[in-house]
């Protein structure tokens, strides 16, 4: 199907995208690389009158970093936080994690912001962002806010964010010491959405305890969420009491999991519980200096 | 609605011939390319990007044509599948390779492969098996099985890493 009427608007700067965004009113929608948006149009699930075009804004491209943090950009592609050494060096699980999503196509259209913004429960980068505590930073015609992802992922395709408020940039926290990152996913095809997956983070003490850990599970709630108790459960233990299956397993105890076509919620909960265990193993193991 | 909304002027630049239309903004770059350039190689199977039969290089780079509006690339180099071969009827080495190794049977896909295995090969010039199996996952099939076309790829990398110069490789 074709996507109804609309008109075009392609602001140079982030702070006339948000002022096109305040004058136009509801009818008007941001799009980016417009890899969730027009198909959604496309089928008519959304209809909208005015798309503001943010590609063209460069100020929203790009990755760099300062005092212990890394800026990606809103407006940075999937393919582009893909090929960075910034990235691959100081956020290695949000390097991780884009391999999976969808495929190259898209990845080469398809940015970092619009990918939060959409928060599809089953899409990567939330999952990254809540594990490393990332800032989400926007403007709108109100001025600029600073959102921890914890806050930001508020339900099914939900955020914290006004119909007004543009994403500008995504900043992570580096790790630094002994630690080890994994992504592991679950689904149906290569490319596709996740039926589960687990993103794993882990700091160990020089005695080999856990210093700090983070576990982000997608596909498996109305968001991504994180896995707290089990974090909690498995922080200051030496690595060699911990049971990666029972980790896998506290991470998806009480979790509100989906079902659909593709799976019941008891079916997805497994999976989900050995994609943690999984990830986990990798984490400690690469921590570990293994 | 569809009415009071007016038509924007781009300019497209496609298989190298800068190309100036008034296109309302939802026509899709896949539709400006089939209906108003009348290259109709670039192929539309599921128009949700899910499928790769729109595939083309924007700006050098494979993307979805059927999730891009037309006025979202102007300004941008498209190359579809027309441009990819030498021209009288020649066949692109991928193209070649895709024809001696039975890379297709009914041929509705085949455009969105060759234009996705083009840009794959030029920047992995020299790919493992799993790399050519990830790269074609973005391509659907529905007659061929994909083993013809492994094999293509396969035969299209070892025939230009044979021959390429490191200039040409980049
Ligand atoms: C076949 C297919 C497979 C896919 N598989 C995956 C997958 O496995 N994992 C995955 O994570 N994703 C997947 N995707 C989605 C892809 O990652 C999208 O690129 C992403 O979800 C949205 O990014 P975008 O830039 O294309 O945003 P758009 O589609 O342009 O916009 C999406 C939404 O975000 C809003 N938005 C965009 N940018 C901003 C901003 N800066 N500030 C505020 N709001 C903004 C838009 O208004 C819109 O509501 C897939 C898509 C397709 C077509
Ligand atoms: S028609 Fe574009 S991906 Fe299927
Ligand atoms: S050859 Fe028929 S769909 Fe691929």
């Amino acid at each position: 199907m074709k996507p109804t009427a609309f008109d075009y608007h392609a602001p140079a700067s982030p702070e006339e995208a948000v002022s096109l965004l305040g004058s136009l009113g509801d009818g008007a929608k941001i799009i980016a690389g417009g890899q969730s948006l027009t198909p959604m149009l496309a089928l008519r699930l959304a209809v909208f009158e005015h798309l503001v075009d943010i590609r063209r804004i460069e100020s929203l491209r790009g990755v760099s970093r300062s005092n212990g943090t890394v800026r990606v950009g809103a407006g940075t592609t999937e393919a582009a936080v893909g090929r960075s050494d910034v990235v691959a060096a100081d956020v290695p699980l949000l390097a991780r994690a884009t391999p999976f999503i969808g495929h190259l196509a898209i990845r080469n259209r398809g940015t970092i912001g619009g990918c939060v913004a959409h928060a599809d429960a089953a899409a990567e980068y939330p999952a990254v962002a809540l594990a490393l505590d990332a800032t989400i930073e926007t403007l709108s015609p109100r001025g600029t806010r600073s959102i921890p992802a914890a806050e930001f992922f508020t339900g099914i395709w939900s955020t914290a964010l006004e119909p007004d408020e543009l994403i500008t940039a995504l900043e992570f926290g580096v790790w630094s010491g002994r630690t080890g990152f994994a992504v592991e996913e679950f689904a149906v095809r290569s490319g596709d959405f996740a039926i589960a997956g687990a993103t794993v983070a882990v700091e160990l003490s020089s005695s080999g305890s856990v210093d700090r850990c983070a576990i982000g599970l997608f596909g498996l709630g109305p968001t991504a969420v994180r896995a707290t108790a089990a974090e909690e459960s498995a922080a200051g233990t030496a690595v060699p009491d911990l049971n990666p299956d029972e980790i896998g397993q506290a991470a998806l105890a009480g979790q509100d999991v989906p079902s659909d076509s593709h799976g019941s919620a008891a079916y997805r909960t497994r999976v989900g519980a050995a994609m943690v265990a999984t990830a986990w193993r990798r984490a400690v193991k690469e921590a570990s200096g293994e | 609605m569809s009415d009071d909304i007016a038509d924007v002027k781009v300019t497209v630049t496609v298989n190298g011939r800068p190309r100036r239309a008034a296109v309302p903004p939802r026509l899709t770059l896949a539709d400006f390319l089939r209906e108003r350039c009348q290259l109709t190689g670039t192929h539309l199977g599921c128009e949700h990007g899910v499928c790769g039969a729109c595939s083309v290089l924007l700006d050098g780079e494979a993307v979805c044509a059927c999730l891009m509006f037309a006025v979202q690339a102007d300004g941008a180099e498209v190359t579809t599948v027309e441009g990819l071969s030498p021209g009288d009827g020649e066949l692109s080495p991928v193209q070649a390779a895709f024809r001696d190794h039975h890379g297709l049977q009914c041929g509705f896909c085949t455009p969105g492969f060759v234009v996705s295995v083009t840009a794959f090969l030029r920047d992995n010039p020299d790919p493992s098996d799993d790399q050519i199996r990830e790269a074609l996952s973005g391509n659907l099939c529905r007659c061929t099985g994909y083993q013809g076309i492994f094999k293509a790829v396969r035969a299209a990398a070892e025939s230009s890493s044979a021959s390429a110069t490191p200039s040409e490789t980049r």
